[in-house]
């Protein structure tokens, strides 16, 4: 009889959640009951259910259990794998039915997905290169080593694939570019820097399927004739940085990489190069300064990378995600990539999908998908019983949409039509309890503190524009000041350096297009629609709605709130730090905050 | 005296022993940076010059790299590094909360060490753990699903510890 699979998630949030530590109770579990040997215990890539994690998936039956805790383990082990009854209660629950599934392609979470680029992702040891070769892997590159390279970058031109790091250049016509810009030294450079603070697409890529980034990496040094690459890895990302390591090594012996690559005289390896924490090393030109050796600020362009790149030398830069794309493409042919998405936007994007939503994690779903859908069917709609308010895609540089647009297909036209942009892929998902003018601050803190300081516009108008924002949420904001920022925003975007500027004030633009009722309550009436900004709440108590339960005084850290059990209570607003915590214990409603 | 020429010496040797590692001089000064940090934690300033004489680059673009960097530190940090995580996800469940609290706790501003040298308190942008934010990461264990109520006991765990 085979061996039966296992398979444990072992990305970042799944080994947060304990992952690790049920593993080791299961080997012991396994060994105790003498079956150790019928069973191989994988650590796959993530699975992209993030919140459901430790997530369990066995083989060839295919059952995924969840949120599998070590204390669960035992129960698994002699329940299902012994005695092969079915623990009901660490299957997937389904929130709008409350049935228990099995197969978990049938969840709403995975069931609208398309799943191309993270087609390996949770299905195979990310460490073992035989299991990526299992699954075609390498195909794609051997096709490509019988084709001509003008051939290849035809082929990635016709597919209609668009650069997945932002800025959604055609990337067969960057290859070309390079192809015929003039040198013999090229280079391939892979970005994985995704400073994007709240997206986790290229890590979960790199962590579950490296293989996957390397080939299309071959596959583009073969086509460009370049025989160097660069991965340039973000400096939080140490266990992306250890498979992708592991991953080259097994590539190179299986000579796959190396010089005379399967003698057709193609010579290719592939170097990594950590990032040192800086968010505009994302940018090309800063990119590549960085891997230099330099500080990481960019330069004006042309020329472009694809004609002067690192060193000076011809230089393609993909995204990771870009870059794993390439080898379904080559391998199936353009057709089927171009068969999916839209007009101006062809194949599926990874999204990110976090905050007020249920189910956060990541998703692949084909371009031109909705947004409703994207949210409301694979996200699980909205966490407790709030109402959605706005979504904010493309993190620091992009923009904020409200309920209007939940009917936006997603692809790169529509969303930068809307005022937002599709980014990297950050889908944030925002509850009545956000307050919009203090997004607008959160992104503008981040994007102040991270601008280089080259370039005036990015430096100065940052710093001016969150100036004013800070003044806003304190309740000191003046009518004049949204024009102000709406002029800032406009000179800030037109005559920045480099992506960071330019895109910088999008977040404050979209929000002042979609909320500014908000920014104007702050600014008139000195009140935050959603109660979160601190100078402009006080918090009170609904003496109807309390039921003197004392539950609240308890959990004050100021004593600010005054009665015993059974008496009225007060909240002594001088004393009160506004840190939420009585609103958050109270069950009755009774905390009013204005 | 004494004392400091000893310490000279090992510090030649370990970047002698770094640089050695590359076969190249060329663009390596990041990673070398790195490297040095990796050895003493921080980049002494010793180091640095030493770096700077070996690799022939002046000490202030050495240092114009050191600080664009936001993965450098200048001086020493402590036992154990709490990066709390102020990533969009995070931001949006709570995450300066739960950095109030800690700074309340450990009585630290962000980017401060315990005079003991326990404890240095950072914020990041993002530790990829978002389907189980707010979080936070001690050294390299991440903790999920916070709330400001169970950081004392965090922490706490790191007090037994040591002793
Ligand atoms: C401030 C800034 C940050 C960026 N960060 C990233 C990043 O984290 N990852 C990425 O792939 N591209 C990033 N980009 C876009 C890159 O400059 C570049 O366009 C992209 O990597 C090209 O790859 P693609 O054509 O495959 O999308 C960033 C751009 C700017 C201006
Ligand atoms: S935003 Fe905190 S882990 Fe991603």
């Amino acid at each position: 009889m085979s061996r039966r699979r296992i398979l444990f998630c072992a990305g970042t949030g799944c080994i947060s959640s304990g992952a690790f530590k049920a593993r080791d109770i299961l080997v012991s579990e396994l060994d105790r009951h003498g079956i150790s040997d019928d069973f191989d215990i994988i650590a796959s890539g993530c699975h992209g259910f993030c919140e459901q994690g430790p997530i369990f998936i066995i083989h060839p039956e295919n059952i995924f259990y969840c949120a599998v805790q070590p204390e669960d383990i035992k129960e698994l082990v002699e329940e299902y794998l012994v005695n092969g009854n079915v623990v009901e209660r660490l299957l997937y629950k389904d929130i709008s039915t409350g049935e228990r599934v099995k197969d978990h392609m049938k969840i709403g979470f995975y069931a609208k997905q398309k799943r191309l680029v993270l087609r390996n992702c949770g299905l195979i040891d990310p460490e073992n290169i035989q299991e990526y070769i299992d699954q075609q892997g390498y195909e794609g590159f051997k096709k490509a080593l019988e084709i001509d390279n003008s051939e290849i970058i035809e082929e990635v031109k016709k597919s209609g694939l668009r650069g997945r790091g932002g800025a959604g250049f055609p990337t067969g016509l960057k290859w070309e570019f390079t192809y015929k810009a003039e040198g013999e030294k090229k280079y391939i450079v892979c970005n994985a820097d995704e400073g994007d603070p709240g997206a986790f697409m290229d890590r979960s890529i790199l962590e579950g399927d490296p293989h996957n980034v390397i080939e299309g990496m071959l596959i583009a040094g073969f086509a460009l004739n370049a025989n160097e690459g660069y991965v340039y890895v973000r400096a939080e990302y140490p266990l992306a940085v250890k498979r992708l390591r592991k991953a080259i090594e097994q590539a190179r012996e299986r000579g796959f990489l190396g010089n005379n690559i399967f003698d057709k005289g193609f010579s290719f390896d592939i170097k990594i190069k950590e990032g040192a924490g800086a968010f505009v090393c994302g940018e090309e030109t800063a990119l590549l300064a960085s891997i230099e050796g330099k500080r990481g600020m960019p330069r004006p362009r042309p020329p472009f990378p694809a004609n002067e790149g690192l060193w000076g030398k011809p230089t393609c830069l993909n995204n990771v995600e870009t870059f794993a794309n390439i080898p379904l493409i080559i391998r199936e042919g353009f057709e089927a990539f171009a068969s999916i998405g839209t007009e101006g936007s062809k194949g599926t994007k990874v999204f990110a999908l976090t905050g007020k939503i249920n189910n956060t994690g990541l998703a692949e779903v084909p371009n031109g998908i909705l947004m409703r859908e994207v949210i409301f069917d694979i996200g699980g709609g909205i966490k407790g019983d709030r109402e959605f308010k706005a979504v904010q895609i493309g993190g620091p540089s992009g923009g904020c949409l409200p309920a209007e647009h939940l009917d936006l297909p997603i692809d790169y036209d529509s969303l930068t039509q809307a005022g937002a942009m599709m980014g990297s892929g950050g889908l944030v998902v925002m509850d009545e309890d956000t307050c919009m003018v203090d997004l607008a601050r959160y992104f503008l803190t981040f994007t102040q503190n991270e601008s280089c300081g080259k370039c005036t516009p990015c430096r100065e108008g940052t710093m001016r524009m969150l100036e004013i924002l800070n003044r806003i949420v304190q309740g000191k904001g003046k009518e004049e000041d949204l024009e102000k920022l709406e002029y800032l925003g406009r000179n800030t975007k037109d005559t920045s350096l480099c992506g960071l500027g330019q895109t910088s004030p999008n977040p404050i633009l979209s929000t002042l297009r979609y909320f500014r009722h908000e920014y104007i309550a702050h600014i008139r009436e000195k009140r935050c629609p959603a109660g979160l900004c601190p100078d402009l709440i006080t918090y009170s108590i609904h003496q109807e709605n309390c039921k003197r339960c004392n539950v609240c005084a308890k959990a004050c850290p100021a004593d600010a709130i005054s009665g015993k059990p059974k008496e009225e209570h007060h909240i002594d607003v001088d004393l009160c730090t506004k840190c939420n915590n009585c609103f958050e214990v109270c069950k009755f409603n009774a905390i009013i905050k204005e | 005296m004494a004392n400091e020429k000893l310490e000279s010496t090992s510090t030649i040797e370990t970047i002698e022993n770094i640089l050695d590692r590359y076969p190249t001089k060329d663009g390596i000064l990041i990673s070398a940076l790195q490297d040095i940090q990796n050895e003493y934690g921080y980049l002494p300033r010793e180091s640095v010059e030493t770096l700077a004489k070996k690799l022939k680059i002046p000490l202030s673009s050495v240092y114009g790299v050191a600080t664009f960097f936001s993965q450098f530190h200048l001086s020493p940090r402590g036992e154990n590094v709490i990066r709390t995580c102020l990533g969009t996800a995070c931001h949006v469940r709570g995450g300066a909360k739960i950095l109030e609290k800690l700074q309340e706790v450990l009585n630290l501003d962000v980017g401060g060490t315990t005079e003991d040298m326990k404890y240095t308190l950072e914020s990041v942008a993002c530790i990829g753990a978002c389907g189980l934010a707010p979080v936070l990461m001690i050294n390299n264990d991440t903790f999920g699903r916070l709330t400001p109520e169970k950081i004392p006991e965090i922490i706490n765990n790191y007090e037994k510890d040591s002793k």
